[in-house]
């Protein structure tokens, strides 16, 4: 208490009057720091409101389940078996469809960004193909590839596309010049050059692509499962809201958010790993 | 292996950089291209090396590159151009990945040893100083074993310090092995340190307006303060209106 005060006045005395003083600081801030507990702490702390909230009765029975009542499902779910049986279908829909359209997405956006011509033909139809949203073709798509599982994974795959497509040919873009004509002067063949100089130093605008187009790829593994699938999470939602059943519905979001979480630490693994060139 | 220049002109657009330029670059000496800021030094370089396209006139290659030499016109980059992703040993193997080689090992191990990167071999660019950094372009350009080295300002994005110790380093590697190298720079104290042969360019359009000759060995030279001053009085003129002029 006394400190702070000697501080404060020491500051606005005139500077001829007083001995002395130590320069104050000034710096310091503005500088993300990070906290791998804060984020789980947030979580833990709404949960535990919303528990105390309904039990305590200051939060009305109808709006939300109860969080306890949830994990019960959850458990319920694990022993029947039941969770495998919806959880591999979503996991196989959305790996498949997933690499398809991010390895396409690499492939088509690289060669926007090595050639003028696909350049000008593709960048359009890109650009008219990213606000569509997909789930609008579904029906498109099921006419074309059936019922079962191709037109899920069409649907998948077109939608993690079209972000990887924007975001390599960007990263390709912005390949350091001098290093692909270093590539040149060396005399380094055309594929070394890709492979080499402008693939490595499009990945880290092409990881951050494929960090969006996972994201919008379970959005619409979850879409296409709502519409036409027996088992998947999707499907275990829809039937859960249809009857109103708030646990089982919020058990299948929390599946939901987990698998979201677990993609974003695989993609945040995979940057450590293949860009430990950086920073 | 020479190089020969032969009435090179060029312009961008409607400026004209380069000004029917003829040179000669004999093997085995430096030769120092000096000039004002935008004399296009840097162009002519770039065309030195096949990297881009004169207008007018040519660069002739004037007999065989030497046994062994796997990229005869091999640059040296102002900002060492090194690829952030490899260590320094993989640096130095991608100039060496594209030719069949029995002995690819050996010579990353023996151009490391004579730049004095060995312990450096597994350390990525971002861990490196500027003057390691640079030193690794020198390794990788010396692995190709190039007819002749195009310098383009190799020491301007270093401290003078760093840049003293490697025009040292330099000098050492030109006594082990006569290479032939094209250096541009805008440092006169490079220039007469270093080269052989000094070719001033005027300001845009880029002309030859004399060449001086420097005989005195490259081992033991002094700052050269008379060349220097005569060097430095052929271009103040012309830096101080090239300094004045706005930029397009």
């Amino acid at each position: 208490m006394t400190d702070t005060l000697q501080t404060g006045r020491a500051v606005s005395r005139p500077p001829d009057h007083t001995g002395p003083r130590p320069v104050p600081f000034r710096g310091g801030g503005f500088r993300p720091t990070t906290n791998r507990w804060a984020g789980a702490l947030v979580f833990v702390l709404i949960v535990a409101f919303v528990e105390i909230g309904l039990r305590a009765g200051w939060i009305s029975k109808l709006t939300l389940p109860l969080p306890s009542d949830v994990f019960a499902t959850f458990v319920q779910l694990y022993e029947s078996g039941l969770l495998w049986k919806h959880l591999i279908p979503s996991l196989t829909r959305f790996v498949v469809g997933a690499t398809l359209g991010a390895l396409a997405g690499i492939g088509v956006g690289t060669l926007i960004g090595l050639f003028g011509l696909a350049r000008a033909g593709l960048v359009p139809l890109v650009a008219a193909l990213f606000p569509v949203p997909k789930i609008a073709l579904l029906p498109l798509f099921v006419i074309w590839f059936g019922i079962g599982e191709g037109s899920k994974y069409a649907l998948i795959a077109l939608g993690t596309f079209t972000p990887m497509v924007v975001a390599t040919y960007g990263a390709v873009d912005n390949v350091d010049r001098t290093l692909i004509r270093m590539g040149q002067s060396f005399g380094l063949s055309w594929g070394s050059i890709v492979r080499k100089i402008v693939l490595p130093g499009a990945m880290p605008g092409i990881l951050s692509g494929l960090r969006i187009g996972l994201a919008i790829a379970i959005i619409l593994l979850v879409a296409a499962e709502m519409l036409g699938a027996q088992y998947g999470i999707g499907a275990y939602i829809l039937e859960a809201g249809s009857l109103y059943d708030l646990e089982r519905l919020f058990a299948g979001v929390v599946i939901l958010s987990v698998l979201g979480v677990a993609t974003s630490a695989v993609v945040a693994w995979v940057e450590r790993r293949v860009l430990r060139w950086r920073s | 292996m020479d190089l020969r220049v032969e009435g090179l002109t060029h312009r961008y657009g409607e400026t004209r950089v380069l000004d029917d330029i003829s040179l000669e670059i004999p093997a085995g000496r430096i030769v120092c291209v000096v000039g004002p800021s935008g004399c296009g030094k840097s162009t002519l370089l770039r065309m030195l090396g096949g990297l881009e396209r004169p207008e007018r006139g040519q660069v002739l290659q004037v007999g065989a590159p030497p046994e062994g030499c796997l990229n005869p016109l091999t640059y040296v980059f102002q900002d060492f151009a090194l690829l952030p992703w490899r260590d320094v040993a993989g640096n130095v193997r991608l100039a060496l990945e594209d030719h069949r080689l029995p002995d690819r090992e050996a010579i990353i191990d023996d151009v490391l040893a004579r730049t004095r990167l060995s312990e450096f071999a597994r350390a990525l660019p971002r861990q490196l100083s500027g003057g390691m950094k640079q030193r690794v372009a020198i390794a990788r350009a010396l692995a190709v074993r190039p007819a002749v080295m195009l310098m383009d300002e190799p020491l301007s994005a270093l401290d003078a310090q760093t840049r003293e110790l490697l025009m040292d380093d330099l000098i050492g590697l030109w006594i082990r092995e006569r290479f032939t190298a094209v250096y541009v720079t805008h440092n006169l104290a490079e220039a007469v340190r270093l080269g052989h042969r000094v070719v001033v360019l005027s300001r845009r359009p880029g002309r030859v307006r004399e060449i001086v000759e420097i005989d005195a060995p490259l081992q033991g030279r002094g700052a050269m303060e008379d060349v220097q001053a005569h060097l430095w009085g052929l271009m103040r003129d012309e830096a101080r209106a090239a300094d004045a002029e706005l930029l397009t």
